[in-house]
C-alpha cells in the first residue's frame, strides 16, 4: 500500500461505535463491528490475506464467502470514496 | 497571552436566515482570552438581530447606506470616532468594501485601521473578472459568461446548455433550467442588485467553502475549509464540518500568492466526483460561519484585528478537521426603550 494512501486511511476516524469520519471530504459513514474490524486492518496497512486471516480468528464466518464478503466491504469503501477506485490489496 | 484592550467596530449585524458575518466575527473576537476591548456594531436598519445582542456589544450606531456615498458614512464614523474612540473596523459585507477601502486613508488620518484589499485586488476577484484570475492560476472555473442585456443573455444561453446559474454581481444565485426563467430571473437580479449578471456553467458536485486571511504580501496567514453540511431553502450554509482535504488550502494560497491578497476572504469550491476542484466565488471578507475558525483552533477575526493594528500575529496552530457547527435560531427579549432608542437617536449604549 503506498504511503499517501496509508496516511490517508490513519486520517479516517473511527468510533468505537462504527461511526466513520473522513476528514477528507467530511463525509460521515456508519459501519457494524466487523466493517469496523476490517477498515482498522486496512488503516494498518494489511492486505486481503491478512484481513481474512484476522477475521477467521476474531468472528465465526463461513470460509466460502469471506474473501468476496471483504471485497464487497472494499468495494463499498470504494464507493464512499474512503478508498481511490484503483484500490488493490 | 497577548491582551488587547481595542474599540473595534464589525458590521454585518443582520442575523437572520441568511446571516451577515457580523455576529460570528464578534463571538470569535470576544472569545480570545486576551480581549479587553469594546466592540461597537455598525448596522443599517434598526431592525438587525445584531443590535440587539446586549451581551455581544458594547455600543451600536447606525450607519448610512453604501448608496448613500462615502463622504456621509465617512462623517457619521467621525462621530463615531469622538464618542467611542473606535480603533478598528471590520467591514463584512460584499457591498460596503469597496467604500471602505476608498476611505482607508481617510479613516487612519483618523485612528481607525482597517485590514482589506487594495481596490484592484478586490476588482479583480469580483465575478466578473474571476474567470481571468483562474486561468492565470490554472484553477479550474465554471464555464461563465458576463451578461448586461437579454438579447446577450439569449445568445449566451445557446453556448450554455441548461441548467445553468444566473448570479448576481454582489449577492443571489439562481438555477434556470429554461429562457423564460432565465429572462425572469435576470430582471428581479439586475432589478435588485444592478448590471451585469453573471451565466456560470451547473455543475455537480459537493460544496465547500475556505476561510482564509491574505497578508498582503502573497502569504497566507491562516486559513479552513469546511464542508456545508446542511442547507437552508436559499441554499445558505447551517452546518458544516472542518475538513482536511489539503487542495482546499492550496487554492486560496494560489489565490493569494498571484494577487497578494490582504485581510479575509471566503473561496467558494465545486468538488466533482471526478476529484476536479472548481473554483465559484471569492467573497471579499468573512464569512457566515467564521466562529468555526475559533472552535477549530484558529482564531482568524484576531489575526486580522492584530494585523490591522499593524502587530504581527503568532503562528496559528492547524486547524482541528472534524469540528463541525449547526446553527441556531432564537428569540432575544428586547425593551421596546432599545427600540425608541436605536430609532430617535440612531445609536444603542448597554455599557
Amino acid at each position: 500500500m503506498d504511503t499517501a494512501l496509508l496516511n490517508r486511511l490513519k486520517d479516517i476516524a473511527i468510533s468505537d461505535s462504527g461511526f466513520i469520519f473522513d476528514p477528507y471530504s467530511g463525509a460521515t459513514f456508519n459501519t457494524n463491528e466487523t466493517g469496523r474490524f476490517i477498515l482498522q486492518l486496512l488503516k494498518e496497512g494489511n492486505g486481503i490475506d491478512a484481513i481474512q486471516s484476522e477475521i477467521r480468528k476474531h468472528f465465526k464466518t463461513s470460509e466460502e464467502d469471506l474473501r468476496s464478503d471483504i471485497y464487497e466491504f472494499i468495494n463499498l469503501l470504494m464507493e464512499a470514496q474512503l478508498l481511490p477506485k484503483s484500490f488493490q490489496c | 497571552m497577548n491582551q488587547f484592550d481595542w474599540t473595534i467596530g464589525v458590521t454585518g449585524l443582520n442575523a437572520t436566515d441568511n446571516p451577515g458575518p457580523g455576529i460570528s466575527v464578534i463571538r470569535s473576537l470576544r472569545a480570545h482570552p486576551g480581549f479587553k476591548g469594546k466592540i461597537i456594531g455598525l448596522t443599517y436598519h434598526y431592525m438587525d438581530p445584531g443590535l440587539y445582542a446586549s451581551d455581544l456589544i458594547d455600543s451600536a450606531y447606525l450607519i448610512p447606506l453604501p448608496s448613500e456615498g462615502i463622504q456621509s458614512l465617512r462623517q457619521r464614523l467621525e462621530y463615531i470616532k469622538k464618542r467611542t474612540d473606535l480603533s478598528l473596523l471590520i467591514p463584512t459585507l460584499d457591498s460596503e468594501i469597496s467604500g471602505f477601502i476608498s476611505l482607508e486613508p481617510e479613516l487612519r488620518g483618523i485612528g481607525i485601521r482597517l485590514f482589506l484589499p487594495t481596490q484592484q485586488q478586490f476588482d479583480i476577484r469580483s465575478k466578473v473578472h474571476l474567470a481571468e484570475v483562474c486561468e492565470k492560476a490554472n484553477l479550474d472555473f465554471p464555464r461563465t459568461r458576463i451578461v448586461s442585456d437579454i438579447e446577450s443573455l439569449c445568445q449566451v444561453s445557446m453556448e450554455i446548455p441548461f441548467p445553468y446559474m444566473l448570479k448576481g454581481i454582489f449577492y443571489g444565485a439562481t438555477l434556470v433550467n429554461t429562457m423564460d426563467e432565465a429572462s425572469m430571473a435576470f430582471h428581479r437580479t439586475t432589478a435588485q442588485w444592478g448590471l451585469p449578471v453573471i451565466i456560470q456553467e451547473f455543475l455537480i458536485g459537493e460544496e465547500y467553502d475556505v476561510l482564509a486571511v491574505g497578508d498582503g504580501e502573497g502569504g497566507i496567514v491562516g486559513g479552513l475549509p469546511m464542508k456545508k453540511t446542511s442547507l437552508t431553502e436559499k441554499g445558505k450554509g447551517w452546518a458544516g464540518v472542518v475538513v482536511k482535504d489539503p487542495k482546499f488550502l492550496a487554492m486560496a494560497e494560489t489565490f493569494c500568492r498571484m494577487t497578494k491578497w490582504r485581510g479575509p476572504f471566503e473561496m467558494e469550491v465545486l468538488k466533482t466526483k471526478e476529484e476536479r476542484y472548481f473554483l465559484l466565488e471569492i467573497n471579499p471578507r468573512f464569512p457566515a460561519w467564521t466562529y468555526l475558525c475559533v472552535g477549530a483552533g484558529q482564531n482568524l477575526p484576531v489575526a486580522v484585528a492584530q494585523l490591522a493594528m499593524g502587530m504581527e500575529p503568532a503562528p496559528l496552530p492547524e486547524f482541528k478537521a472534524g469540528t463541525m457547527f449547526v446553527r441556531i435560531s432564537l428569540e432575544q427579549v428586547v425593551k421596546i426603550d432599545r427600540l425608541e432608542e436605536i430609532i430617535s437617536k440612531g445609536e444603542i449604549h448597554y455599557r
